[in-house]
């Protein structure tokens, strides 16, 4: 169900940080459902290992085209290695993680989740005294979180390596100038704020998808509209948040060279 | 013995629109109760509210001082524990067998080993007919078995008061009958309150201790019964029958134009369906053999407290149904015992 009035969509703000701050309460709630975060995490990162591969080969390669062309003109080339390397790490790298996590995974979670709601599977689990959030979403949410960070390492590797083959084999650039200018402006803590941003990311999607898995109504459709609106809510979070999270970090580690 | 439950003032509604407002009940505890209402009166957003899955507006539910509707997490979660629930369609965990769905409130609840939770699932699978398909999944079944699985789950922690969601739906009349037999039987043995939601009458008849109904966003009664067998309340009647001829309508309520409209078709002849069903029909009974149902005894002190309170009609009922009980446990007694009749003294002999 959308609402559009105001207070339908604060209520709908609250609901969603409300199961944030339960998440974070029964994560410390023994027993830890091991064997669910493992399957959980293992069924997350089947869904998104490939398809996440597939779209940082060629995000990679767009970087180095416009790179490419862009360095030439103010003849720049031996840069485009680290220009390059800073755009995947520091940006394009979280947000192909995103998108997958949410895209992918979150989808996944949420679909899940929904058809145990409408099956009364949920209802039941709490009537039995057992709590959906510690038993289901929790084990959810940590092993989203785990594979969004896995992810974007994977990202900036395959990224970075299709960087260099578009540049070095496709637009004959040096590949000693490439790989000798990596450091020049990328540094660790690029590295560290893009992994804290899948970090962020992962528990998003994970606990976005829940929320909406966890309040679907009305039948097999229902599950359907949920889904829609889980990684429509999460992509517009997740691209809010990247926006903070960079403005922040602009603020607190200064650039290198200066 | 089952545990009261005592509903004061509930309402719910959803947004603008009232589900039912002020309802007033007590489910007996260790009866067995119905609740009746036609499709879409908030049957199962009672039941739903009875443990708590839902937060009435206003009124409070009370099982053992607790009030469920304002009460902790962690209060509710106990009281929980006293209850079993069987869902419409079993409600059963997707991805487990049989075996892992009934054992699951066990493993979770309970410190038992593995041998003795597999000794009480087994016993609770055998209970519902399901030996031998502990390994299959809910998926592999049909209705009437996830049905029966459901209740199995249910029933592993030794509820005490049993909620049940149409237990009819999706079932042919002679398992539903099975099904309510298993009621009674449940009930004689454990003595745990029972109350079922459906709109299916023959159940609705030949189960309960006492029946309700909701419509038109109220309880329209609740009470042993005779009552509301014997009612000539328009909707009850209606219900009851199953006819078109009566205040609900096909949208939950008729106005006045489409009432009339009906009642001139239905006096030029045209036949308004149902059945006229008439009398209070003999009352299930738990199966030879088992003990017998403690809540009868209970019931028969409080009906007849209450007596002076009911109907005319009901109060009629009542008498003639305790007479030929009376009557009957007489006979029964003397096809047992034939010394009785014919010389009282020596029964007495015998007992000094």
């Amino acid at each position: 169900m959308v609402s559009l009035s105001v207070s339908g969509g604060v209520r709908q703000a609250g609901s969603l940080f409300a199961l944030f701050l339960d998440v974070f309460r029964l994560i410390w709630r023994r027993p830890f459902q091991y064997r669910e975060f493992v399957q959980q995490a293992w069924f997350v990162a089947s869904v998104t290992i490939i398809p996440t591969a597939l779209v940082a080969i060629p995000f990679g390669a767009v970087i180095a085209l416009q790179l490419g062309s862009l360095a030439r003109q103010i003849g720049a080339q031996s840069f485009i290695g680290a220009a390059s390397v800073l755009a995947i790490v520091r940006e394009a790298s979280p947000i192909v993680c995103a998108l997958l996590i949410a895209g992918a995974g979150g989808s996944a979670i949420c679909a899940d989740l929904g058809s145990r709601k409408i099956r009364d599977e949920i209802d039941a689990m709490e009537v039995l005294g057992i709590s959906p959030v510690q038993r289901l979403v929790v084990p959810r949410v940590l092993a989203c979180t785990l594979v969004a960070v896995a992810l974007n390492g994977m990202v900036c590797v395959v990224g970075t390596a299709g960087g260099y083959f578009f540049n070095v084999v496709l637009q004959g650039g040096t590949p000693g100038a490439y790989l000798a200018s990596f450091s020049a402006l990328a540094q660790l803590p690029d590295l560290y704020a893009g992994e804290l941003k899948a970090f962020v990311f992962g528990i998003i999607a994970a606990v976005v998808a829940s929320y909406k898995g966890l309040n679907a109504g009305g039948g097999p459709k229902g599950v359907g509209d949920a889904v829609n609106q889980s990684v429509v809510i999460t992509f517009l979070l997740l691209f809010v948040v990247n926006f903070v999270i960079t403005a922040v970090y602009f603020q607190v580690v200064p650039a290198k060279g200066q | 013995m089952g545990v009261e439950v005592a509903v004061t003032d509930l309402t719910k509604s959803f947004g603008r629109q009232t589900i039912w407002q002020d309802v007033t009940l007590t489910l007996p505890p260790g009866e067995v109760s119905v609740l009746l209402g036609p499709s879409g009166t908030g049957k199962s957003v009672f039941l739903k509210s009875l443990i708590g899955l839902l937060k009435p507006d206003k009124g409070s539910i009370l099982i053992r001082d607790t009030d469920i509707a304002h009460c902790t997490e962690r209060q509710l979660y106990d009281t929980r524990k006293l209850f079993g629930v069987l869902f419409q369609d079993g409600a059963l965990f997707g991805s487990m067998n049989l075996f892992d769905n009934v054992a699951f409130p066990l493993r979770e609840h309970t410190k038992k080993s593995e041998k003795e939770i597999a000794d009480i699932v087994n016993e609770k699978l055998e209970m519902v007919g399901l030996s031998g398909t502990e390994k299959k999944l809910p998926g592999e079944i049909s209705g009437g078995m996830r049905k029966r699985a459901g209740l199995a789950r249910a029933l592993v922690l030794e509820p005490e008061i049993i909620l049940v969601d149409e237990p009819d739906s999706g079932l042919d009349p002679v398992r539903t009958t099975y099904i309510s037999q298993l009621f009674m039987d449940l009930n004689a043995v454990t003595d745990a309150t029972f109350l079922i939601v459906t709109h299916n009458i023959n159940l609705a008849r030949t189960v309960p201790d006492n029946l309700g109904m909701l419509f038109r966003r109220e309880l329209v009664m609740f009470g042993p019964r005779e009552v509301l067998l014997t009612s000539e309340e328009p909707v009850v009647k209606q219900f009851l029958n199953g006819s078109m001829r009566g205040p609900i309508g096909m949208s939950e309520e008729k106005d006045q134009a489409t009432m009339a409209a009906e009642q001139a078709m239905f006096d030029a002849g045209h036949f308004a369906g149902g059945e006229e069903i008439n009398g209070i029909p003999p009352q299930m009974q738990p199966s030879p053999g088992l003990p017998e149902r403690r809540g009868v005894a209970r019931r028969q002190q409080r009906v007849l407290a209450m007596l002076h309170t009911l109907p005319p009609q009901a109060q009629a009922a009542v008498r003639r149904l305790m007479a030929a009980e009376r009557e009957g446990e007489e006979r029964a007694r003397h096809a047992a015992d034939p010394t009785l009749h014919e010389d009282p003294s020596v029964q007495r002999a015998g007992l000094g």
